[in-house]
């Protein structure tokens, strides 16, 4: 069975225009998966839906056998605990230092007392510095993340979604704050988790060339709806004009370099 | 069409200055304010207060006195401020658009916010000493009042420029409300919201000698007695340690923020 799926989901911020509309696929484990399309086109929305960030209108979501829509909200954190989320902004607490920051990641498995007094297991600990160490990030442990650069904090931002222990990774965007070295860097560990660690890796993207690089499939999404779903290998010119519309003349792409899967 | 905004520009600027100076030259036409009398006037102030208002040697005699009046309107003003800002942050969480719970206490927590913040702590003393009295309570009461309204608006601010990023973030890993609200939200706003309660103090030991001179308290109420009884020397002693404990006071948490920010 697959580890995430969607059927007909469907998404109106207001009565008008749906942000997603009917939108079905599924995703197995281990995948790396990119979702490209023009702005405005529903990417991070879906995201969203898929760890109920934001709620669907209408269809099903399923992750990892459980139909996340009628959780209660104490089933949708532990649902929350297995889906990492990685952001543009990096989302940390910049006044913490890198090992906190790494250790919200355990919050979702916390009681509210331990939680609020930062509770963290040793084990929970050596996890984290583990972590922090295989993103290269030893030196930093115990400076205050508005310290970092770019591509360190988003290092911080994969470990804490890492010390989740996930089955799942959403990333909406994370490298479009960020130089091409830091982006490269960023984009291998994202591979990495996938193909060494099992993790699925979701990733929004607005650069074709590196969707094309590094994934097993790309998902093309426009004004709300799946337009392509297939592999990088399948992506054609015409269908990339289809994904973009009429903004793909400003939409840079070299069909050369693919993941070989 | 860009002269057209370079004009308008000129042009408001124009209409708001004719504003001013109307409303200026009306105001004191319609209070009767002689202008150059006003201003003279500070001279002769400052003439008699250099003859008179200075303490001599002898008024050193009421040392004793003042001592424990000051330390007891620092420590009240330092009560009030504290409690204040115990509750000020409860009101601010349920208040502040990030953090709220539910819209309802949102608004009845700014709606309290800006209900005490336009009280003035004048008004708030006279009201109070209709139901206490002259008594110590009365003005700490009113110092307590004005200052939660104050601080739960500054607070409020604070933590709504903490932003939702990181608030996001930790959602998206499972934790809960308090965790949040505990690892990301406060101490992301802390050292604002202390560097808030610092300056809270500094203006309330400088109201709390103008709310003694009304409740017949603390070191206003010493003042208010010297001055009755035409002792200008002793009178000028007491504003001289309200000056310094003040600088004093500034100075000290000048250095906290320093060390915190
Ligand atoms: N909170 C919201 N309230 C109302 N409308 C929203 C909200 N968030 C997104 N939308 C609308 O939904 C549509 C999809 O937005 P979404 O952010 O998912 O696009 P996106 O593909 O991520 O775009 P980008 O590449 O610019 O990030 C847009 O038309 C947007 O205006
Ligand atoms: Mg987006």
């Amino acid at each position: 069975m697959a580890l995430l799926e969607l059927k007909n989901v469907t998404k109106y911020y207001n009565q008008t225009i749906p942000a997603l509309e009917d939108v079905s696929f599924s995703v197995d484990e281990g995948e790396f998966v990119s979702i490209i399309g023009p702005s405005g086109a529903g990417k991070s929305t879906l995201l969203r839906c898929i760890n109920r960030m934001v709620e669907a209108s209408s269809g099903e979501i399923s992750v990892d056998g459980v139909i996340s829509s009628s959780l209660t909200k104490k089933k949708l954190r532990a649902l929350r605990t297995k889906i990492g989320m990685i952001f543009q902004h990096y989302n940390l607490v910049d006044r913490l230092t890198v090992i906190e920051n790494v250790l919200h990641g355990r919050l979702g498995y916390k009681s509210t007392l331990a939680g609020i007094l930062g509770r963290y297991s040793q084990e929970e600990k050596n996890q984290a510095f583990q972590i922090i160490k295989i993103l290269g990030l030893e030196e930093q442990v115990y400076k205050r993340c508005d310290q970092l650069s770019g591509g360190q904090k988003q290092r911080v931002g994969i470990a804490r979604a890492l010390i989740q222990n996930p089955k799942i990774i959403l990333c909406d965007e994370p490298i479009a704050s960020l130089d091409p070295n830091a982006a490269k860097l960023i984009m291998d560990h994202l591979r990495n988790i996938s193909t060494e660690m099992g993790i699925t890796v979701i990733v929004n993207l607005h650069q074709v060339e590196i969707a094309l690089k590094y994934s097993d499939r790309i998902i093309g999404v426009n004004k709300g709806k799946v337009v392509f779903d297939g592999l990088p290998c399948d992506l054609t010119a015409a269908q990339i004009q289809a994904i973009y519309g009429s903004e793909s003349e400003d939409v840079s792409f070299d069909l050369g370099e693919r993941h070989a899967g | 069409m860009r002269d057209d905004i370079f004009t308008k520009r000129r042009n408001d600027n124009l209409r708001f200055f004719l504003v001013l100076i109307i409303l200026t030259v009306g105001s004191i036409i319609i209070t009767n304010y002689d202008v150059i009398k006003g201003f003279s006037s500070i001279a002769k102030a400052l003439i008699w207060g250099g003859s008179n208002f200075y303490p001599d040697v002898k008024s050193l005699r009421i040392l004793p006195e003042i001592l424990p009046k000051l330390q007891e309107t620092i420590l009240m003003s330092i009560a009030a401020t504290t409690v204040a800002s115990v509750f000020a942050l409860f009101l601010s969480l349920a208040g502040s658009k990030t953090t709220r719970l539910n819209r309802i206490f949102s608004i009845i927590s700014r709606g309290i916010a800006s209900l005490f913040r336009n009280i003035p702590l004048v008004a708030w003393a006279m009201v109070l000493m209709l139901a206490f009295s002259q008594s110590p309570l009365t003005g700490y009461l009113a110092l307590f009042f004005a200052s939660l309204g104050f601080l739960t608006r500054a607070f409020m601010e604070t933590i709504d420029e903490v932003g939702n990023n990181s608030i996001e973030a930790l959602q998206a890993t499972g934790a809960n409300y308090f965790h949040i609200i505990f690892q990301a939200v406060l101490p992301a706003s802390m050292p604002q919201m202390i560097s808030w309660l610092l300056f809270m103090i500094e203006t309330n030991i400088r109201d709390a000698t103008l709310v003694g001179v009304l409740t017949g308290t603390g070191i206003g109420f010493s003042f208010d007695l010297y001055y009755k009884r035409f002792d200008y020397h002793a009178a000028s002693l007491v504003v001289v340690f309200i000056v310094i404990t003040v600088i004093f006071i500034e100075f000290v948490s000048n250095n906290i923020r320093r060390v915190i920010l």
